[in-house]
């Protein structure tokens, strides 16, 4: 690694604190000013003020607003994260630590699905200008990006799994496996290969399947969109023309040639699209019920479960800076011209 | 130099290009033949479809432009009948091209050395990576850039270096025609001498034919052996080049080569305008496309197109003054020897 490469990441790293502070900072005071609270959400309206005061001091929160205002920022630069408000009290990391493995086990394969159908698409519409199958891509594209989430979730699990019933409706495992299955990380695939597991392995896959092409295929018209509007500029441009002097065949200067140069706007979308992922995969965890932290934040947004939902936020946060940095320090490996 | 073995005979070669206001007709009826070995310079205003000219010698027109009609026969084949797949052989082994800005010819994505091997590797597959290696770094030494620059990028690069790097592409597979379009005209003045230098270097030690298509007059004479000069998508003249210079026979030639700047130009002398401006092709004018502009116009100019004739062995030019006609009522000029 380069002395300016790691100046530049350090740098990188520095940048993202001020920007996942400000954050849950905005989270922390929303919450607070949102109506209703974690205390009247458990115990209901009904029960008397001394029972409400007295949970209200064992969760801390009788005490001033910038003393628990502190008490969670030092929680979260220990990624401690503290104990959830409601739903047993148990630690955010634990919980966290279940809920997450079934986010990101639908959103690799989910953003791999976009990019693929997206980036392919795109490339073969933008080869095929004008033609009727660039119009057919173009209005698909459109199509896909404008039915909600969870409409499309809805059809698929109606189309394949109660007319054509191929995959399960919803979950991440068959119950009747699940009695069997031991998961120490909480990533089903992860450990159904490390046991050997292949049962589990199958329908742990199958269960994935549903949910990630219906979060892919929401995500990918816009990189459709975009990945054939910057290869119609680069399919002019003067090197691909030299290219085609030289004799180089029409399909290798379109998928090497020009896609390699359009690596850098779809890189740059790739890591924008992220955050929209998280946002998508709270609709598709809801559709498809799986324990995903997606799911897991909605519920405990309506339990106002301040810790619980400050933290899931910050997390959220640091994965999009995650990647964003990751994407960053990619763009010098797509395009030698980028030197940090 | 030219041994009248003819490489490549251009015969009624139509280029059209379809645009909002109508079908422009870039290139008309043009004929020609590039002899083997020469290097032919061809000049024109900006516009005049020699650029398209260019292209269309190796079928790379793009939609929305279309030849429209001609024949272009390479060794004796005629190219026009190729299917794509023999022309993607053609192109690059018979014919390469070198374009005007060598900053933007080259995948900017790829090294030196990945674009040589890629031309070879395209039409040898059986060549291995490190036989390619070897040929592109012998000829890239040859063409005078060091060769531990074959690892670098193209932005790494000067101008000078990147163009020296499209002609070593050009020059790869042994094509027996280069086609120069504009190929040193974004380059400075001394980098642009030095490599039109080379190019009679090369085209020596290669045996190459070379097509150069420049507005740079001085260039082309500096340059070349022939020169052919195009108006509107005619060819207007075609002759060797001292002749053409000493002797302009085409009143736009003449108008052309009086206005290159000449420093040995008299004090006082201006230097000479030409009157009015290179017609919309959309609606080129009737007759001699020139005719609008020629300060030597006839009642005949008008009306019907004259053909490209010999005047003289070598010496085509398509003009009124120098061919009869019954409907011509002016005397034709004889051309002095």
């Amino acid at each position: 690694m380069s002395n300016s490469l790691r100046r530049y990441l350090i740098t990188r790293v520095l940048m993202t604190i001020p920007m996942v502070l400000i954050l849950v900072t905005v989270i922390f005071f929303i919450m607070r000013v949102l109506p209703g609270d974690p205390i009247r959400s458990q115990l209901g309206p009904r029960v008397s003020e001394e029972q409400a005061d007295a949970l209200r001091e064992r969760l801390g929160l009788n005490r001033p607003l910038i003393v628990q205002y502190f008490d969670f920022i030092g929680d979260m630069v220990t990624f401690n994260f503290g104990t959830a408000l409601t739903q047993g009290e148990r630690p955010i990391k634990d919980e966290l630590g279940e809920r997450l493995p079934a986010t990101i086990e639908l959103t690799i394969p989910a953003i791999t699905i976009t990019a693929i159908i997206g980036i392919f698409s795109g490339a073969y519409a933008a080869k095929n200008r004008k033609k009727p199958i660039d119009y057919i891509i173009r209005l698909l594209s459109i199509i896909l990006s404008s039915i909600p989430i969870f409409f499309m979730g809805l059809l698929f699990q109606i189309a394949f799994s109660v007319r054509i019933p191929i995959f399960p409706l919803s979950g991440r495992m068959d119950t009747l496996l699940m009695t069997t299955f031991e998961s120490p990380t909480n990533f089903y695939v992860l450990d159904a290969i490390l046991t050997q597991n292949w049962p589990a392995l199958g329908s742990a896959l199958g269960h994935l399947i549903m949910p990630s092409v219906t979060l892919g295929l929401a995500l990918s018209g816009v990189f459709v969109r975009l990945t054939r509007v910057n290869m119609i500029e680069m399919l002019q441009a003067d090197f691909i023309t030299a290219g085609r002097a030289r004799g180089i065949a029409e399909n290798r200067l379109v998928y090497k040639h020009a896609l390699r140069n359009t690596f850098i706007p779809i890189l740059t979308m790739l890591g924008l699209q992220f955050a929209i992922l998280l946002a998508g995969a709270v609709l598709t965890e809801t559709t498809f019920s799986l324990p995903g932290v997606g799911r897991y934040l909605v519920e405990r947004i309506q339990l106002r479960d301040y810790t619980a939902v400050q933290s899931t936020i910050a997390v959220f946060a640091m994965f999009v800076a995650g990647i964003s940095l990751i994407m960053d320090i990619l763009y010098a490996f797509v395009d030698p011209r980028i030197r940090y | 130099m030219t041994d009248n073995k003819v490489l490549m005979q251009v015969r009624d070669l139509s280029v059209e290009y379809k645009t909002r206001l109508g079908m422009v007709s870039a290139v008309d009826h043009v004929s020609f033949d590039i002899y083997e070995g020469e290097i032919l310079g061809l000049v024109g205003e900006s516009g005049c479809g020699k650029s398209t000219l260019g292209k269309a010698l190796m079928r790379m027109i793009q939609p929305p432009g279309r030849i429209i009609g001609g024949e272009l026969i390479f060794n004796g084949k005629d190219i026009m009948t190729y299917d794509e797949k023999q022309m993607q052989d053609f192109r690059g082994r018979k014919a390469s091209m070198i374009f005007q800005d060598p900053m933007t010819s080259l995948n900017p994505v790829q090294r030196v050395d990945e674009h040589l091997i890629e031309a070879i590797q395209v039409h040898f597959p059986e060549i291995s990576k490190e036989e390619a290696l070897q040929r592109a770094s012998e000829l890239i030494e040859r063409l005078g850039i060091q060769s531990n620059r074959m690892s670098s990028y193209p932005h790494q690069l000067s101008g000078g270096m990147r163009q020296r790097v499209m002609v070593a592409l050009g020059l790869i597979l042994n094509a027996n025609l280069i086609i120069a379009d504009e190929a040193t005209t974004s380059l400075d003045v001394i980098v642009e001498a030095k490599l039109a230098d080379e190019f009679r270097d090369i085209r020596r030690e290669f045996g190459v034919t070379m097509l150069v298509i420049t507005h740079n007059i001085a260039l082309v004479a500096e340059l070349s052996d022939r020169l052919a000069v195009m108006y509107a998508g005619h060819m207007v003249e075609m002759g060797d080049v001292y002749k053409v210079f000493d002797d302009p026979l085409h009143p736009y030639t003449q108008g052309l080569l009086n206005s290159v700047p000449n420093i040995q130009l008299d004090e006082g002398k201006e230097l000479y305008k030409m009157p009015g401006e290179p017609p919309n092709l959309t609606h080129p004018p009737s007759g001699c496309r020139f005719h609008p502009r020629c300060p030597m116009a006839m009642a005949i100019c008008s009306r019907i197109e004259p053909d490209l004739i010999e005047v003289q062995p070598g010496r085509h030019v398509k003009c009124w003054l120098y061919q009869d006609h019954p409907e011509k009522s002016e005397p034709t000029l004889e051309v002095s020897k």
